[in-house]
């Protein structure tokens, strides 16, 4: 899957974690923009990775702070 | 994803001195400030001036029945074992001032692993000086560099913290969910090394873990299995030897994590496994290694403690009969539980809010009886709970004394 099919997906499986309609670009920050906290977080994850059938640990998890770094991240965890 | 950092509207800045480093706590500061400025009796700043049994104390000023103190067997004023410790007190001083590996192993150190072994029939234990330590040390030390720790995501914090202290890649499935785990195993790469951590209990709720089901998830993929029954010892299973014992899965678990702090009624913790090679653990576990052994008072009293647990079972009944007792009662005053049925000495009653349960926290402590008021980000779900502890000491009366003030505290706050 590339980039673009990834991107589509995970913008599907974000919308009912996004209560508040957030118009969400690459920069979109999950904390401060989406306001998820920790439990939104590890359901949202669990449906990225159920989907991908990856895994995204948490030390990786650490290093995602917007959307486009979280695309990036899936793309290639799907590709490897 | 990281969780955003508690930073307030406008941190204060003070030029030419640099930030203080305090700002990140504003938020917290200010919640704790709104709780306690509506004249609220502070939740976490409770003074036991006297204790008088393993169920009452003088709390505040007032007697109180203790029922959040994971003292479960009430051993804490069991005069064999104050014996123990006065005479380790008299005969082996009042501390090692040293580690275990050096000049911190006495005699009753081996003593009290001799008892562990005997309790748990394993053939390895090595005791740590806090069970806090206990998870940070063997976990952080066993799951290196490449190797993943897949661990439910209500665990708790000594077993996040061994987790953020070691290399491996860490992956939390939703609570008690055997499939959320079987799916994170079966995605590992192949040929990692695969560390499981589950809790008999977990304690936040009193709920058990299926622990059969997913021990042999675990099992099929080759994991290692570490289980932290911390909120077990002494009453589940037939020995007291915890949920893995009462699941029949003792055999099959590599390490089981302990605590002295809370059935046997002193201060500690221990890992007890059967893995052959386990003994190295002391020369390369650092929360170990590098800190001073427990007293000598201590390990006496942890030892005859132990050893009085193993023939427990009329304590052990009775505290289940507390448990049912309790449970049912709350479910019939209209109060939320944690659980449908009583599955561990914790019940958890659930509070609408945080200031509700702040307001029947107080209402509990003025009429009597003190309970530990459990909140966000410690609670699963973000839930305000009242957790209730029991003890195999309190008595029958003393239950039904329990329901009654919290039938007036609830009906007082507007709960029931």
């Amino acid at each position: 899957m590339d980039r673009t099919a990834v991107d589509a997906k995970i913008r599907e499986l974000a919308e009912p974690f996004n209560k508040k309609g957030v118009t969400i670009t690459e920069e979109t920050t999950f904390a401060n923009d989406l306001e998820f906290d920790s439990l939104t977080v590890m359901d949202f994850v669990a449906e990225i990775e159920d989907e991908f059938d990856i895994i995204i640990s948490m030390n990786q998890q650490a290093e995602i702070e917007n959307y486009g770094q979280l695309v990036d991240a899936v793309t290639k965890l799907q590709a490897d | 994803m990281s969780e955003g950092i508690i930073q307030p509207d406008q941190p204060e800045e003070i030029e030419g001195e640099g930030k203080d480093l305090f700002s990140k706590f504003d938020d917290i500061i200010a919640l704790r400030e709104g709780l306690l400025s509506s004249g609220q009796e502070d939740p976490f700043n409770l003074v036991m001036e006297k204790v008088l049994s393993p169920t009452r104390a003088i709390c505040n000023g007032r007697d109180t029945i203790l029922l959040g103190t994971y003292n479960y067997m009430g051993m804490t004023f069991d005069p064999d074992v104050v014996e123990a410790g006065k005479q380790a007190l008299a005969d082996f001083g009042s501390g090692t001032t040293g580690s275990r590996v050096l000049n911190g192993t006495y005699q009753g150190h081996k003593e009290v692993e001799q008892a562990l072994m005997d309790f748990y029939a394993m053939d390895h234990a090595m005791v740590f000086s806090t069970g806090y330590q206990a998870n940070l040390g063997i976990i952080s030390t066993i799951a290196g560099k490449g190797d993943y720790i897949v661990l439910d995501i209500d665990s708790h914090a000594s077993i996040w913290d061994g987790c953020a202290m070691g290399n491996a890649e860490v992956v939390p499935f939703k609570h008690n969910d055997i499939e959320a785990m079987e799916k994170r195993l079966k995605r590992i790469p192949e040929g990692a090394g695969k560390l499981v951590v589950l809790e008999g209990v977990y304690s936040m709720l009193g709920d058990i873990a299926p622990l059969k089901e997913m021990v042999a998830v675990a099992k099929k993929y080759g994991a290692m299995v570490l289980v932290d029954e911390a909120h077990s010892m002494g009453f589940i299973g037939e020995n007291g030897r915890g949920v893995v014992e009462q699941a029949g899965v003792i055999d099959d678990v590599d390490f089981i994590i302990g605590t002295f702090s809370k059935s046997v009624g002193t201060v500690g913790g221990f890992c007890v496994s059967n893995h052959p090679k386990f003994e190295i653990m002391r020369l390369v576990c650092r929360p170990y290694v590098f800190t001073a052994s427990l007293p000598p008072s201590v390990v006496a009293t942890a030892e005859t403690s132990i050893r009085k647990l193993m023939h427990g079972s009329n304590k052990r009944a009775h505290l289940w009969e507390n448990s049912k007792t309790l449970h049912k009662g709350l479910k019939e005053l209209g109060f939320q539980l944690g659980t449908e049925e009583p599955q561990s000495a914790i019940i958890a009653v659930i509070m609408p809010d945080l200031e509700k349960g702040a307001a029947m926290w107080e209402a509990l402590i003025k009429g009597g009886l003190y309970v530990n008021l459990a909140r966000p980000p410690a609670t699963p779900a973000n839930m305000t709970l009242l957790r209730c502890s029991l003890c195999a000491e309190h008595s029958e009366e003393e239950v039904g004394e329990i329901l009654s003030i919290f039938e007036q505290a609830g009906k007082a706050v507007g709960i029931i």
